[in-house]
């Protein structure tokens, strides 16, 4: 992994006070602490790494300094001098410069168009003149593209480097890149490390946000970790290993007393066999994914978000377009095998497969925040009764026993949904979809934004779905969450399957380790 | 061919274009709207306002004073109408970036507004001249508006098709090559098309994303109530009458998508728009059109808005697309 000597030239660096300087930085949005307390230190002629799992606050952290947000406290000092950064236009004057993870490019301009914008220089406005600027840097750092390319015919290696030349070609010396690996082939990341290394020799200060360790340990410098919005410690590169840098970003053990019972009458329910699909760009998410769903137990998925979670339950409920893989059916009624690819969304669900919300739109995919929850419940059973008139009884029925049965706190059901808490819109959702008996139920997230005693009534609520012997998929992000309450833990790195533990003996610093190792493409590992 | 030329292309030409003007106008100002994001129906209540405002300027003016200063007589009716127009412009700014309301059920409300603030005006300013007609008429306005180039009379029939229009027709064409210029060749032009096209990319550019909406979209309901002044000062011959200003408002909403979003492209489309506006006169004498084929005719410039929206939507050239981010307002900590 170490090709060269990590720790660069100490003459490079100019002056003794750090490039950029972080103390105490803390934001929080709404009741979130995305940033609690959080110091930074980056010098001249350095690479610094940022490590953390997702929703840790890197970005958030990054978005401070690149003037995105302002942070609620704390100090940002430039070369020792204390400064406040309002907008972006106030980190170009710093000579920051950010390169975000979704692109900040618009698609209909050229190159060269896209890094001249937003330049208030008071010269004329010649694109033929910047482009020849533009075309020097280029050649300094070895960067190879065509500038009058315009954006939506380029690759997504290109459009990175079009970003990169844009803060050069502002002066940045603080170059902020969040996950710029992430959608790279590898040998298009050696390219991109490169250039990072000839810029670092040219005594600029780098900061590289990443979950791959790999990476941490070839490009960097030093590393900062944190964890769940705190800072947790930053290392020298050359004096850690993987191991400690897991067991860093990860965090201690905490035991949450989570009941959990044995597996009963466990038969493979749900086959998944080379999921393979692609996003709308082509590029591939999920790269043959295999795994098998058992009645009676919790199934944990863990990951790094945007690892193709979304994408593979969303397959299984019908709602994902796949370009290859079965998945096999086990139905217990009939005890036929049936293949799922062949059946619509709404043939799928009668067959008793439940997909819980995902919450970038909990409200969006599962409910409608403006429809009371009696109008919610219809949402399932509106074909249902005669000549197209609605019978509103059972839906009725059915909310106040949720309401009552998992301790909604809402006012009424004739409330619109929009108007509960987070929690209580979850706890109506779940209790929607286990209400219709399912067989295997399926929940991503589904505990995010909750406080501890919600969290634990959703607990409850898989663990006796797991008792009536349905398969249940839980996708998680607290991986303490998932040591304590699945009986499996499929892991998948970027839409591969990196490996399947057994959650009762595994440790939390096994998961992280599987969650950042990129797996051979196809790599099918099973349980058993 | 020259009689049928000089008797009837000629004039069909030059209502076509005195038909297109305010087309032009309204249509120009909501391309310079719509490149920021914003998609402002209330065009067709701004521009009914720019013209009710150049009726209460040159209202006043001619009441107050016996002989009309020429200079005066067009400045206060002009100045009342780009106040009329841009504090349309200013209002749906403040509601939808500033208070982020939703664009399409702002720009209806203020198309209703301004409509209704229009006619009332409209009305009173009628009670006022206490005419046996509901007219307001300004002919001492109108007849400083409709002065044509001198020399337009002297050139047979190139003059009257070339150089035979109020200076506010020449003003629609240069106001149009001007915006296709500063659109395309500019720095400022670059920034407008990225602040429609990618908000947050322009506002990590460091530009002013919100400053550009407001500039763009009170500059272009401006331009648009120019149009309604034209019709009413030039088209209209100063006669001013409740809901006389017709389905203009929308024809223009409906050019800046025949057009592709191009001002300069625009000058010719209002042309066409204009000529598909007046043809059924033509045709009714030619063909014998009963009123309902009239009718028929008459819908042609929406029809033929529909097609090109047909046609850009299957090509998917990225190039003749609305700006991306076309009705979508901008809120940066969105998360």
């Amino acid at each position: 992994m170490k090709e060269e000597n990590p720790v660069s030239d100490p003459t490079k660096v100019t002056s003794n006070a750090p490039a950029i300087e972080l103390r105490g930085i803390t934001k929080t949005f709404g009741s979130v602490v995305a940033n609690n307390n959080v110091n930074l230190l980056v010098n001249r002629g350095e690479i610094l790494s940022i490590l953390g799992e997702n929703g840790s606050g890197k970005t958030t952290l990054m978005n401070m300094i690149s003037g995105i947000y302002f942070p609620d406290k704390g100090q940002i000092f430039i070369d020792g001098q204390e400064v406040l950064i309002r907008s972006p236009k106030d980190a170009f004057k710093y000579r920051i410069g950010m390169i975000h993870q979704h692109f900040k490019l618009v698609d209909l301009f050229t190159a060269t168009e896209n890094i001249v914008l937003g330049l208030e220089d008071g010269r004329k406005y010649d694109l033929a003149a910047y482009g020849k600027e533009i075309a020097a840097i280029c050649e300094q750092y070895g960067f190879v593209i065509d500038l009058n390319k315009k954006i939506y015919n380029m690759s997504v290696s290109e459009k990175q480097t079009v970003e990169i030349i844009k803060v050069l070609y502002r002066g940045a010396d603080i170059l902020i890149l969040d996950e710029p690996t992430a959608v790279l082939t590898p040998q298009e990341t050696e390219t991109l490390f490169a250039v990072l290394r000839r810029m670092r020799e040219a005594g600029k200060s780098i900061i590289i946000i990443t979950h791959k360790l790999h990476e941490v340990l070839s490009i960097s410098n030093r590393v900062s970790v944190l964890c769940k919005g705190q800072y947790i410690g930053t290392v020298n590169t050359a004096e850690t290993n993987e191991s400690e840098l897991t067991e860093m970003m990860v965090g201690k053990k905490i035991s949450l007393n989570i009941h959990r019972s044995e597996p009963k009458g466990v038969e493979d329910r749900l086959v998944v066999d080379n999921l393979r699909c692609v996003d709308r760009e082509g590029l591939p998410v999920l790269k043959g994914i295999s795994f098998t769903a058992k009645s009676g137990e919790i199934l944990g998925i863990a990951g790094i978000a945007g690892s193709g979670q979304r994408e593979l339950l969303e397959a299984i409920a019908g709602l994902q377009p796949l370009t290859e893989g079965t998945i096999t059916y086990n139905n217990p009624t009939s005890g036929k095998a049936e293949n799922l690819r062949d059946k619509t969304p709404t043939q799928i669900r009668e067959l008793g497969v439940r997909l819980s919300f995902v919450p970038e739109d909990r409200l969006g995919m599962g409910l409608v925040g403006n429809m009371d929850i009696v109008d919610n419940m219809m949402l399932r059973s509106y074909r249902k009764g005669p000549l197209g008139f609605l019978n509103r009884k059972p839906p009725a029925t059915l909310a106040d026993t949720i309401i009552s049965d998992l301790e909604v706190v809402t006012p009424s059901s004739k409330t619109p949904v929009r108007r509960l808490s987070g929690g209580n819109v979850q706890k109506v959702l779940v209790g929607r979809e286990i209400a219709s008996a399912p067989t295997v139920f399926m929940a991503a997230y589904p505990v995010r934004g909750l406080d501890i005693n919600s969290s634990f009534t959703i607990y409850n609520l898989l663990n006796e779905q797991k008792e009536k012997g349905v398969a249940v998929i839980f996708v998680g992000e607290d991986l303490d969450v998932l040591l304590e309450l699945c009986d499996r833990i499929l892991v998948i790195g970027s839409g591969a399957v990196t490996g399947v533990v057994d959650a009762r003996t595994v440790t939390k610093e096994q998961v992280g380790l599987l969650m950042t190792k990129t797996a051979q493409e196809g790599g099918t590992e099973d349980g058993e | 061919m020259s009689a049928f030329f000089l008797t009837i292309f000629v004039p069909f030409f030059c209502r076509a274009v005195v038909q297109g003007v305010p087309l032009l106008f309204g249509a120009t100002g909501e391309i310079l709207t719509e490149k920021s994001g914003h998609l402002n129906l209330g065009i067709p209540g701004t521009m009914y306002m720019g013209a009710i405002g150049g009726v209460i300027g040159a209202f006043i003016y001619e009441q107050k004073v016996e002989n009309l200063n020429p200079f005066l007589g067009i400045m206060i009716p002009l100045l009342f109408s780009l106040l009329f127009s841009g504090l349309m412009g200013l209002l749906y700014c403040f509601l939808t970036v500033t208070l982020r309301a939703n664009q399409n059920v702002t720009g209806l409300a203020l198309t209703t507004f301004g409509v209704g603030c229009g006619n009332f005006f409209g009305g009173s300013l009628i009670k006022i001249t206490k005419a046996d007609v509901p007219n307001v008429i300004l002919t001492r306005t109108h007849n400083l508006f409709c002065k044509t180039l001198p020399f337009a009379s002297k050139l047979g029939w190139f003059g009257e098709m070339v150089f035979s229009y109020s200076f506010l027709a020449y003003l629609s064409v240069i106001i149009a090559v001007i915006a296709a210029f500063v659109l395309n060749k500019t720095r400022v032009g670059l920034h407008l098309r990225a602040v429609g096209e990618s908000p947050a990319t322009a506002d990590a550019a460091g530009i002013n994303v919100d400053r550009y909406k407001y500039v763009s979209t009170i500059v272009g309901s401006m331009i648009a109530g120019l149009g309604g002044l034209y019709y009413i000062m030039d088209y209209a011959c100063g006669v001013w009458s409740n809901d006389g200003f017709g389905d203009r408002g929308w024809l223009a909403v409906a050019l800046v998508i025949f057009t592709l979003w191009r001002p300069a492209l625009c000058i010719f489309g209002s042309f066409i728009f204009g000529g598909l506006y007046i043809i059924h006169n033509y045709l009714t004498q030619a063909l014998h059109l009963s009123f309902a084929s009239q009718e028929l005719v008459q819908m042609t410039p929406y029809v033929v808005t529909i097609l090109v929206l047909i046609a850009i939507s299957l090509r998917k050239k990225r190039e003749t697309q609305p700006p991306a981010h076309l009705g979508q307002n901008y809120f940066r900590e969105e998360r």
